[in-house]
């Protein structure tokens, strides 16, 4: 497999009155052709962040302030406006959490996917018209030629998300960006979401980075992981590797958070000590060592480099011992 | 130490008896500043009338001793809080942090819009000059002396906004009509303020039926375009000054009643009406105790849009000859006898006018400045 | 979607029965005998009582008030608005030559409106902070607080007196008759400018104001957002997808600026001399006309309802979600 986007040293910024927000703190990681990565963390580390800065699309005050982001060869925050917005679409794909909030209330879906259409395929518009149908039958839209002529807000929740995922394949990606993409939905709901995202994988042979905090969508569709807290990636690993023996101290939290059915129903729910510090008083060196439970003095003057621990594991902590 | 201390506090107090002095000294320029200046104004304006003001014990006229009552009142309010918050500040021990009320959030994002603040004081200082008018006034306003040689008499060192036909000075005759048309702008908006909360209240928290048929009612009403209904009644009715402000209220209060009852309909879904039914408190308290308090920062702000458009409103009737009718001075019928005069004296529409436009300018930063410091939806989303 | 607009005009007829019913009870709260507002009182000496009696039978003004009230509703539909003392014609007739004058002013001016106030709303919200926004704000603002009768005369002592580029008033020259057509439809608009100037300009800020900080709310919108993920042009994604959305509760507020310019058509034909409604309602009510008050108000509400409707109508076809009916989603 070959590699498909690379990112190094990325970083974004918010310049804020009250002072500067670091949202993403230096960040490197590649997305192979086809592969599935997921990026995880808490709500507020700055994932959506990582997903915004791809394609340099964070509202101001915000922006990209350094590193490199190369996608099939060209560095995304030096070429021109015009290339980018190809790109936009046309490489990477983007689908949304709030499904209902992505599509503009007054436009027909039809309206939506073809214009799309028209200007990443330069299909004319009878054709485009024929796409559109059959895109949404594909993400399992029933009666494609009629719901064509209709308005997000007749659409239920999963309705509306496989209307976003058709707009965002019609330019066929070769990277689909998913921001959260089941957290607003139903249960059962999620469950076809999912399903639907490793089918479209296996047609068009996209590469998917998927942006959660739900560890069990990971499970189900991820091939590597990467753990991010405060803007920085503490670790990064095989899926299996990751859920079978988390090294960082915060990993760790975060899986044992997650209840588990029928194990020890006595037993308190866990949660991971503290809560996530405000970015713009960031705790120095480690900035999880306050919530740490293994963490030391030697912790407070410098955030860990993520080093190779074993092949394919990186681990961002001190007390970790690389094998 | 604590006896430097406590000379140091009488030293302080003393030189509080200066309004504003005290708050200077200890650092609170922006409470300071502001009071000894209103302070020196008064004191100069004491020192420069002083026998117009003894004039007052001479006179039955009520606007006399409205101004020469302000202003002793108002010097000794400055001294008197000028000392006491001294002595507040000196003797506070320094709190921890502690939460802040909604109230104190918005007034802090208040008072950090400095156009809002300085419009606040236009207006204060509009209003002040209105009621202090027959102290300032150099001329008597209907004072009519030699005709033929004062008329028309451009802007110059003895008459700041030039003469009329009738060679009156303008800038006495403006200060006269500052006290007409500010006071009726603001006894109209309470007026409608008052009758359309309460209805809108009503209509909002009843709902259902009660609802329908009062909203319908407002309906028709609002449909008759505001000016116009007001031309109608004014045509109509009589109108006096009296007349005039309810008019003016009349026409204005269904715009509040819709505003308001949206404004109910809204808080009656949130928790604390429910909770406040539960402890069996009867529907009146509830309407005037929780719900309207709460409601309080729209009417704020629709309060003080409205006072510009009322200005704005009676303004026009007296231009148009039936709202304030001459000889009484207002600022619309002033700029209507200077259409006239438009060729030869420009000034006699100019100046009016311009007060007329930075009242009104005032009072709409005023409620941009209400609007962003108790509404702040506009605030960035927190992208994190 | 027909279904709407109907649904709107069977609701705003009891709109209209209102308007009528308020002006009756006006008529008949007012002080004074309700003859006063059929036949003046200083002629009534004079007249011969018989005539007197036939008057009031005929708006069966001795009647109870129910029966006067479906009398009077009665003339209304027929179209009878009573007779102007001054004018001694009826009212109807005198509303049918006015009327057009006012709306040419106001529909221009409604026109000037939404050109100079959605444009220059559009600019100043894309160009956030820069200084044509600022400029746009502030002299937005001040536009809004002036007094238009000020303004109207402020301008026509810079344009027209010292200028001399636009007439002071009436709707034309003297020399009308001596033009060519071509010179007609010149001197028609040449005429027109400064008051549709004044008349429109104060909504116009008023609108600015609105569609900046209503486009600069979409702006921050998730679909935005996606529409620029999508690698949509820019033009496209604000023109199209932004603008579309913060037109929508503009449109209303259009609407709602009827009424307003109305009001403001009273001040501005005073000043220029210019034959419309507004002129006639202020010559009514320094002369005592009744008849003619009392319809203009009303005319003048009818206006305000049929704009709404309008504007209500408008509001659906641009919006999807009023028209429909709930669908069960899918």
């Amino acid at each position: 497999m070959s590699m498909l986007l690379q990112v190094e040293n990325l970083a974004s910024a918010f310049f804020l009155d009250e002072g500067v927000l670091k949202a993403v703190d230096g960040i490197s990681f590649q997305v192979n052709e086809k592969e599935t990565v997921a990026l995880v963390g808490e709500s507020g580390c700055g994932k959506t962040i990582v997903a915004l800065s791809l394609l340099n699309l964070i509202p101001s005050p915000g922006r990209v302030v350094g590193g490199r982001i190369v996608f099939n060869g060209e560095d995304l925050l030096q070429v021109g406006a015009e290339r980018l917005r190809q790109v936009r679409g046309g490489g990477m794909g983007m689908i949304f959490q709030e499904p209902g909030a992505a599509l503009n209330p007054v436009f027909t879906i039809g309206y939506q996917i073809v214009e799309v259409l028209r200007l990443h395929r330069g299909l004319g518009k009878h054709d485009a018209e024929v796409e559109a149908i059959r895109l949404l039958g594909e993400t399992g839209i029933p009666e494609p030629e009629k719901r064509i002529k209709a308005y997000p807000f007749e659409f239920s929740g999963g309705m509306q998300q496989r209307a976003v995922i058709a707009i965002a394949i019609s330019g066929r990606p070769q990277l689909l960006i998913a921001d959260e993409p089941t957290t607003a939905l139903d249960v059962t709901v999620q469950a076809e979401i999912v399903d639907l995202l490793c089918y479209l994988q296996e047609q068009y042979k996209m590469a998917i980075l998927l942006i959660t905090h739900d560890m069990g969508v990971v499970i189900e569709m991820a091939k590597r992981v990467m753990v991010m807290y405060t803007g920085k990636l503490v670790e990064v690993a095989q899926t299996h590797d990751l859920f079978r023996d988390p090294k960082h101290p915060y990993t760790q939290g975060l899986l044992n958070s997650i209840p588990r059915l029928g194990e020890g129903r006595k037993e308190p729910l866990y949660g991971i000590p503290g809560a996530v510090p405000d970015f713009l008083s960031l705790p120095s060196g480690c900035t999880f060592h306050p919530r740490c439970s293994i963490g030391d003095v030697s912790c407070t003057t410098e955030f860990p480099s993520l080093r190779d621990i074993s092949s394919n594991r990186k681990c961002a902590c001190y007390k970790v011992e690389g094998s | 130490m604590k006896r430097r201390n406590q000379s140091n506090h009488l030293l302080l107090l003393g030189a509080s008896l200066l309004p504003g002095m005290g708050h200077i000294l200890l650092g609170k320029h922006s409470r300071g500043r502001p009071l000894l200046a209103f302070t020196l104004a008064i004191i100069l304006l004491l020192y420069w009338r002083w026998q117009v003001f003894l004039k007052v014990f001479n006179t039955t006229w009520f606007d006399y001793w409205l101004a020469a009552v302000f202003l002793i009142a108002s010097l000794a309010a400055s001294v008197i809080y000028s000392v006491w918050d001294v002595r507040r500040l000196l003797t506070a021990t320094p709190k921890g942090p502690q939460g802040k009320s909604p109230f104190q959030l918005a007034r802090r994002r208040f008072t950090a819009n400095r156009m809002a603040v300085t419009a606040l004081y236009v207006i204060a200082v509009f209003y002040i000059l209105a009621i202090l008018a027959p102290l300032l006034a150099p001329y008597d306003p209907a004072a009519i002396t030699d005709v033929l040689s004062t008329r028309y008499l451009p802007p110059s060192t003895e008459h700041l906004f030039g003469t009329d036909e009738f060679g009156r000075d303008l800038l006495s005759r403006a200060l006269y009509g500052a006290r007409v048309s500010l006071s009726v702008g603001l006894l109209a908006v309470l007026v409608a303020i008052s009758l359309g909360t309460v209805y809108g209240a009503v209509a909002g928290y009843f709902g259902g039926f009660i609802d329908s048929i009062l909203m319908r009612i407002v309906d028709v009403i609002i449909s008759f375009p505001t000016f116009f209904l007001m031309l109608m009644l004014v045509g109509i009715f009589e109108a006096n000054i009296v007349f005039l402000v309810l008019i003016l209220g009349l026409t204005s209060w269904p715009g509040t009643a819709r505003f308001i009852r949206g404004e109910l309909l809204s808080l009656k879904q949130r928790e604390f009406t429910d909770a406040a039914r539960a402890i069996g408190l009867p529907n009146r308290l509830i309407i005037f105790r929780h719900l309207i308090p709460n409601a309080m920062s729209p009417i704020l702000i629709s309060a003080a849009l409205m006072i510009g458009g009322m200005i704005g409103a009676e303004a026009g009737l007296s231009f148009l000859g039936i709202g304030i009718r001459p000889p009484t001075p207002s600022w619309g019928n002033m700029v209507s006898a200077g259409q006239d005069a438009l060729l030869v004296a420009w000034w006699v529409a100019f100046f009016p006018g311009a007060l007329l436009a930075l009242t009104v300018l005032c009072f709409n930063l005023l409620a941009d400045g209400l609007r962003d410091a108790l509404d702040p939806k506009s605030l960035m989303r927190r992208f994190v | 979607m027909v279904r709407y607009i109907l649904k709107r005009l069977v609701q705003a007829i009891p709109l209209l029965l209102g308007i009528a019913t308020v002006t009756f009870f006006i008529v008949h709260m007012a002080p004074g005998d309700p003859m006063d507002f059929y036949l003046e009182q200083r002629y009534r000496r004079n007249i011969d009582p018989e005539l007197i009696e036939l008057i009031r039978q005929k708006y069966g003004l001795d009647q109870p008030l129910h029966v006067q009230y479906v009398k009077w509703l009665g003339n209304l539909l027929q179209g009878d608005l009573g007779e102007s003392f001054a004018h001694r014609r009826p009212v109807s007739a005198l509303l049918a030559e006015v009327i057009p004058y006012t709306l040419q002013l106001t529909v221009l001016a409604l026109l000037l409106d939404a050109l100079i106030g959605i444009a220059l709303g559009i600019f100043s919200a894309v160009k956030q902070y820069s200084a044509l926004d600022k400029t746009v704000t502030l002299s937005s603002l001040i536009i809004y607080s002036l007094p238009g009768f000020w303004l109207a005369l402020m301008l026509i002592l810079v344009f027209s007196v010292n200028l001399g580029w636009f007439p002071t008033s009436q709707t034309r020259s003297f020399d009308y008759e001596f033009l060519s057509w071509f010179g007609k439809l010149l001197d028609l608009g040449w005429h027109l400018v400064l008051p549709v100037f004044v008349l429109g300009i104060a909504s116009a800020a008023g609108t600015a104001r609105y569609m900046r900080s209503r486009l600069l709310e979409v702006l921050n919108e998730e679909y935005v957002l996606a529409a620029r993920a999508r690698g949509l042009k820019e033009r496209a994604v604000i023109l199209k997808h932004a603008v579309r959305n913060a037109l929508i509760p503009i449109i209303t507020i259009y609407g709602l600026s009827l009424p307003f310019l109305l009001g403001g058509a009273v001040i501005i034909e005073n000043i220029f001399a210019w034959p419309g409604m507004g002129r006639l309602a202020l010559s009514a009510i320094h002369a005592r006309d009744y008849p003619v008050i009392l319809a203009t108000s009303m005319i003048a509400a009818v206006l305000t309802v049929i704009g709404n409707l309008i504007a209500d109508v408008t509001y659906a076809m641009v919006d999807p979600r009023v028209s429909y009916e709930k669908k069960k989603p899918v």
